[in-house]
């Protein structure tokens, strides 16, 4: 076994071959049945950013509506269809898929291997992801949008209340487009634990893989509740159970309590990895370490695990007892230490650090002037007897506006700026970034600040329009102007990416000259990521180990995959998941159209579910299973054998 | 008592001119009882201590940045000079906010004790939610109105909040937070009103279409004209019609579909399933606040709801103009 | 940040030693992590809804009967008995016992899916008729439904045992179902007594 230390990635010879092998086939075909995580990575950015702006869209609508005092621009029905789009679009196909999309194309990078863990499970969850969104976008084709709010409280999305299909492609909608979260989660946390690079021990990997971790662990762990929330009234819909109906025994609140239970450690898994895409950029630009890395892993664990128990006060008006509300109240405010811990870590990161105001630093710093209000408006409905005024007025709107739109997505667009040059091999343009920047901080805060006063007022959320003498005309009239500016801030950004794609310079491997593996490689990396694998022995391998050390296949049957020979085989290393020695290799599948055929067939149940039309669900069912059954034919050959020791020549059982 | 009305005053005056435009709001800052007062008491302590805190944590970014931004210096000199990392997230991230919090987490406790205990003397009032109406009853003489609740200055009040339809949630900022009315449960809400007004509030939990006109007020008069006002209802006066065409009104009433879904206490019309209209008369407002009861909005009412409430369960209803008129005159006599 | 180049630790990349699962079988723990939520947080339904009522189970619905549920529970616990000796065999490369254990289990969780069927096919109540009604069929055919899958792994192991695809070293698909099978198990140990026997007390 030989480490080189100072061995460059593999002579160039070898590339166009090893280039040739990973290729995936042109066109149509290549499209469907690609498994790379980059590939895929990139769809899932792409796709979700169609739906952001649609989402966006439907925002600016409804500020037009509600721009002046019983205006005409939407009927009633149509602002409800709308408001439920644009946050059902929000949350589940805007801001959770593209957290996913990032993490599906920094994850292997950031951690030295040469995809996921599964990569047609990988695809398999983009395709149920996008089938999803068609899924609840094609309401729109027949004129049925969901009309229930986000989280569609029942009996309001009961059969009773709620006769039509809109309710079905919201409820059906969830289920389908949580099974990709699911999948992605399941894929994240076994690519993180096994696939990482030799000496990239857990204390070693970069702040954005934590986040994902906590991200995916609370995902495996929360998505079941919306699963059986919406699920559930799907049975009660569809096939007449009652487990919501009071008059039979059901409970009302008990839908709540599964919704929540999902619905705030999902508002978490937003943010977990958005402050890991900040752990990653105020170092980069302080040109130093993270500020108490162990605090801020600790934090995001922390988060995860509390996160699970304040879903309650999302549920201050319905008059449960005082002294349970009480406790939900105090453990709403302990959750807010985790995250004063990474505040202040990135404030020493930045105060000890020499700071450029690159514009993926403007955003990062933008993030932490709106979500240090954002988080304190959460900090004051977390107080009880304040809740009660404020919940469900425009208060709430904009603290959930200042956290999700202002700490979500401001780290998402830092992220955009600092990896697109990664990703694409372009830079883009830091003019029209730092324009973009000033144009979206500027508009946004025209635009949500009011709604706290507008929320002192007395206006309720999820109202269509209201009456002229209540003196709230002036205030909305800002925000729908400010909404228009964030607008063009966003599109700005969008402007940006078109134009770099042609004329963007050349970012070269390292633009930023960041510390983290992915930077090691070729911008955008080759499909095989890595020639050979990095070995790690730095929290910061590209600052403290120049030039950075490659591994080289040993003799060992478990270590041929480490060197440039991996890549010739599609393999790459499985390590132990805490000291990151060699277990064995993967092989890396080849394109597959199954995946896409798997989340076809479940697309078929959950329309025949939809239209009733069970001869639909039942093909839909079949196809996916035959599919399965043919994609898991060949475990054997794709998977490092499970007892590797009985080809190693030297058996030690651990024991 | 009056230094905090001086600054809820001084914030309403601030917030109505950042509103850019006049008319009175229903702020929950403007509190007209003991609960709503608490409650924007617990703001005004929360505002100081936001406003220090993001002064504070955004002065220590900005001076983050400066620092940062300084050309580089002698090697090591400046990680000498400042805090340790650890310093910093002891400080900012563990000491500071939990002493923050536990005054939060006393307050809470506090104010949710002192807002929602029973009280002697409490007057009752059931309070149902429907789409998009709010039915009222005062269970101790079995009146009967809709969206416009009366009620004695100083007097105690508990709401009893419930729903046979969706979830609602009665809402009335200048007088107390909100409670839900759910289906197959009972929430109770207790407010006071200390001055004589009249308070707007709104359903604050989505429940459809005209989610956005469920309104209702409460009116708050001192205790005789509050007796009075229920004494009227509880005897009937004012029930029978005042002139031939009223009259008329109450047969076109009771005989047309409005006496399927409405009732007028003594008259055949008895049904439940719109609002009782017994002192519609008396009333400020059509359709939950949508529009204010005038003779010419309640016949367009009557005649097409839909083109002044889209979506309401009232179905329009063809009449002739003199029926219509002589409906019109009825109604509006129910005082 | 210093210059100092920190040196990988030698042997870094030396192969571990000690006995590891597929990465297969890692997905499929992660799996069983989230579908045992799904279960946990049906049972806290169940007990949500019967905490609500006065009555238990609603409606006049007699308490559940235990003659059969019983055995048949055993039945269903024994069957990861074969499973682990199926698993030690193989592990040792013998095929044979693999296909053995693997045969008895699946004879022990058909007939305790036909008893399943069979006791849905006895009750006088519906999933219509009333939450308790809903969670009962609920939970209870959601378990089964597992049950049912894993049959289906149990047939695929078993037909690749006869395939010769396994061999000592070269079993992963059936170490994925090994686990599968164990999990379905144990939700039992938590759906039976929650279901079958808790409704007895009162
Ligand atoms: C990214 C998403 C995100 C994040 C991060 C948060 C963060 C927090 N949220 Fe928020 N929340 C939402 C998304 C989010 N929320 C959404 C979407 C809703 C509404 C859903 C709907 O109804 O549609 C909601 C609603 C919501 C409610 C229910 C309101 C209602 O409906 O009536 C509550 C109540 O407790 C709450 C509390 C909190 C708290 C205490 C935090 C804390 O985590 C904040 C902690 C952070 C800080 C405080 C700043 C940094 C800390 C310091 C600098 C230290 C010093 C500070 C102090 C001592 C104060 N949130
Ligand atoms: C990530 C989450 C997220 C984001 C980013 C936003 C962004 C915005 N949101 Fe929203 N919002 C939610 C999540 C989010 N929202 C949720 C969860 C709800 C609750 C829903 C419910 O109650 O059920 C909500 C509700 C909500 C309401 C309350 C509705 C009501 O209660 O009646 C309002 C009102 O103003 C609003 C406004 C806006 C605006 C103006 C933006 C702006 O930031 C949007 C900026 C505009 C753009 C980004 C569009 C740019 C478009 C172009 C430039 C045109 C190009 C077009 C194409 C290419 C198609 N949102
Ligand atoms: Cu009733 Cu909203
Ligand atoms: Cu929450």
């Amino acid at each position: 076994m030989a480490i080189t230390e100072d061995l460059p990635p593999p002579p160039p010879a070898t590339e166009p071959e090893l280039l040739e092998l990973w290729e995936d086939a042109p066109g149509i075909p290549g499209f469907f049945s690609t498994v790379d995580h980059k590939r895929i990575g990139m769809r899932y950015i792409y796709t979700c950013f169609f739906f952001f702006f649609f989402a966006g869209a439907m925002a600016l609508f409804m500020r037009g509506q509600l721009a002046r005092p019983n205006a005409h621009v939407l009927g009633p029905q149509l602002y409800n269809e709308l408001f439920t789009m644009h946050g059902v679009t929000m949350i589940f196909l805007f801001n959770t898929p593209v957290l996913a999309g990032f993490g599906n194309y920094l994850i292997p990078l950031q951690i030295g291997t040469r995809d996921m863990a599964f990569p047609r499970l990988n695809a398999f969850s983009y395709w149920v992801f996008l089938l999803g969104g068609i899924f609840m976008y094609s309401s729109f084709l027949v004129g049925k949008m969901p009309d229930g709010g986000w989280f569609g409280y029942t009996p309001l999305v009961s059969k009773t209340f709620s006769p039509g299909l809109n309710i079905d492609f919201w409820g059906l909608g969830i289920v389908f487009t949580g099974l990709s979260t699911t999948v992605g989660s399941i894929n994240f946390i076994v690519t993180i634990f096994k696939l990482r690079a030799p000496g990239m021990t857990l204390n070693r990997m970069p702040m954005y893989v934590w986040s994902m971790l906590v991200f995916s662990f609370m995902a495996i762990f929360s998505v079941p509740a919306v699963t059986l929330a919406t699920g559930l009234n799907e049975l009660d819909r569809l096939f007449g159970t009652s487990f919501f109906v009071p008059a039979l025994g059901g409970s009302v609140l008990l839908y709540q309590h599964l919704f929540w239970f999902w619905g705030h450690p999902e508002v978490y898994i937003l943010f977990v990895p958005a402050t890991g895409m900040i752990s990653q950029i105020i170092p980069t630009f302080s040109r130093r370490p993270l500020s108490g890395y162990l605090w801020v892993a600790g934090a995001l664990v922390t988060v995860g695990f509390i996160s699970f128990g304040v879903w309650v006060h999302h549920m201050f008006a319905t008059g449960l007892p005082p002294v349970a509300m009480a406790f939900f109240s105090g453990v709403s405010l302990i959750i807010t230490i985790p995250s004063g811990i990474q505040f202040f870590a990135w404030i020493a990161t930045m105060w000890k650090g020499k700071v450029e105001l690159t514009t993926p630093m403007l955003f990062a710093i933008g993030f932490l002037l709106i979500f240090l209000l954002g988080g304190i408006t959460g900090v004051m409905v977390a107080v009880l007897p304040f809740d009660w005024q404020v919940t469900d007025s425009y208060f709430v709107v904009a603290h959930f506006h200042y956290v999700l739109n202002g700490a979500v997505v401001f780290p998402i667009f830092g992220a955009i700026y600092y990896w697109m040059p990664k990703m694409t091999g372009r830079m883009l343009s830091e003019k029209l970034g730092k324009l973009s920047f000033w144009v979206m901080f500027v508009g946004f805060n025209i635009t949500f600040f009011p709604m706290h006063i507008l929320g002192f007022l007395g206006m309720p959320r999820r109202i269509y329009t209201y009456d002229n003498g209540l003196g709230w005309g002036g205030l909305n009239a800002m925000v729908s102007i400010g909404s228009a500016i964030f607008g063009l801030g966003t599109a700005i950004t969008l402007w940006n990416w078109i134009r770099s794609r042609r004329h963007g310079a050349p970012a070269g491997d390292d633009p930023w000259q960041a510390d983290s593996l992915e930077w090691s490689t070729t911008s955008p990396p080759p499909h095989y990521n890595f020639a050979s694998i990095p070995l790690v022995a730095s929290r910061h391998p590209l600052w403290d180990q120049r030039p950075l050390p490659f591994a080289t296949s040993g003799d060992e049957a478990d270590t041929t995959g480490l060197g440039a020979e991996g890549a010739v085989q599609r393999e790459t290393p499985v390590t132990s998941g805490i000291d990151t020695r060699p277990e064995g290799n993967l092989e890396i599948p080849h394109e597959t159209y199954l995946p896409f055929v798997v989340a076809l067939g479940l697309a078929f149940l959950f329309v025949g579910l939809l239209v009733k039309a069970a001869v639909v669900a039942v093909a839909g069912v079949g196809l996916a299973v035959v599919a399965v059954l043919w994609w898991t034919w060949r475990t054997e050959e794709d998977l490092a054998p499970p007892d590797h020791q009985a080809e190693a020549p030297v058996s030690v059982d651990a024991g | 008592m009056s230094r905090r009305r001086g600054r809820a005053v001084a914030a309403g005056l601030l917030l109505i001119s950042v509103g850019g435009c006049g008319g009175h709001s229903p702020s929950l800052l403007d509190g007209h009882g003991p609960e709503a007062r608490r409650v924007s008491g617990v703001w005004w302590l929360m505002f100081v201590l936001a406003a220090v805190v993001y002064v504070v944590v955004a002065g220590f970014i900005f001076v983050g940045i400066r620092r940062g931004r300084r050309p580089a210096p002698e090697d090591g000199a400046s990680e000498k000079k400042a805090p340790k990392d650890d310093t910093f997230i002891w400080l900012g991230g563990i000491v500071a906010p939990v002493i923050i919090l536990a005054v939060l987490a006393v307050v809470t406790i506090n104010t949710v004790e002192a807002v929602r205990k029973p009280q002697n003397g409490e007057l009752r009032i059931a309070v149902v939610g429907k789409r998009w109406w709010w039915d009222v009853t005062y269970p101790d003489s079995g009146v009967r109105t809709a969206n416009e609740i009366h009620i004695p200055v100083g007097r105690p009040i508990d709401i009893e909040l419930t729903s046979d339809n969706v979830i609602h949630s009665f809402w009335v900022p200048q007088l107390a937070g909100k409670v839900d009315t759910i289906p197959g449960q009972s929430n109770h809400l207790r407010l006071t009103a200390t001055e004589a007004g009249t308070y707007r509030g709104e359903c604050a939990e989505y429940c459809g279409i005209e989610h956005a006109h469920m309104s209702l007020l409460v009116i708050a008069e001192p205790p005789v004209d509050f007796d009075r006002w229920l004494a009227r209802r509880d005897g009937g006066a004012g029930l029978t019609p005042t002139s031939d065409q009223a009259a008329n009104g109450q047969l076109v009433f009771t005989r047309e579909a409005c006496a399927g879904c409405h009732t007028v206490r003594g008259t055949q019309a008895s049904a439940t399933i719109g609002p009782d209209l017994s002192d519609f008369g008396s009333r400020q407002w059509i359709g939950s606040l949508t529009v204010a009861n005038t003779p010419s909005n309640l016949a367009r009412w009557i005649t097409d709801p839909e083109s002044i409430k889209p979506g309401t369960l009232m179905p329009p209803t063809a009449l002739s103009a003199a029926e219509i008129a002589a409906v019109t005159a009825y109604l509006e006599g129910l005082k | 940040m210093t210059a100092t180049a920190a040196v990988v630790t030698p042997g870094a990349t030396r192969p571990s030693t000690r006995r590891s699962y597929p990465t297969a079988w890692w997905g499929m723990a992660v799996l069983i992590m989230t579908e045992a939520m799904v279960f946990v947080i049906l049972l806290a339904a169940y007990f949500f809804l019967r905490a609500a009522s006065k009555e238990w189970p609603l409606g006049g619905i007699e308490v559940p009967k235990l003659a059969l549920a019983i055995p048949f529970s055993f039945v269903l616990w024994g069957s990861s008995l074969p499973i682990f000796w199926a698993e030690a065999g193989i592990r040792k490369g013998r095929v044979r016992r693999l296909k053995i254990g693997v045969a008895l289990s699946f004879v022990m969780g058909a007939s305790f899916l036909a008893y399943t069927l069979y006791d849905f096919n006895d009750l006088h109540f519906g999933w219509r008729d009333n939450a308790y009604g809903s969670t009962f069929y609920t939970i209870v055919g959601l378990h089964a439904l597992h049950v049912f899958i894993g049959l289906g792994m149990n047939l695929v192991v078993q037909l690749k045992a006869w395939l010769g695809r396994y061999d000592r070293g070269r079993y992963a698909s059936a170490e994925v179902f090994f686990l599968y099978w164990h999990f379905v198990d144990v939700v039992w140990l938590a759906v039976f007594p929650a279901l079958f026997l808790s409704p007895h007390i009162r």
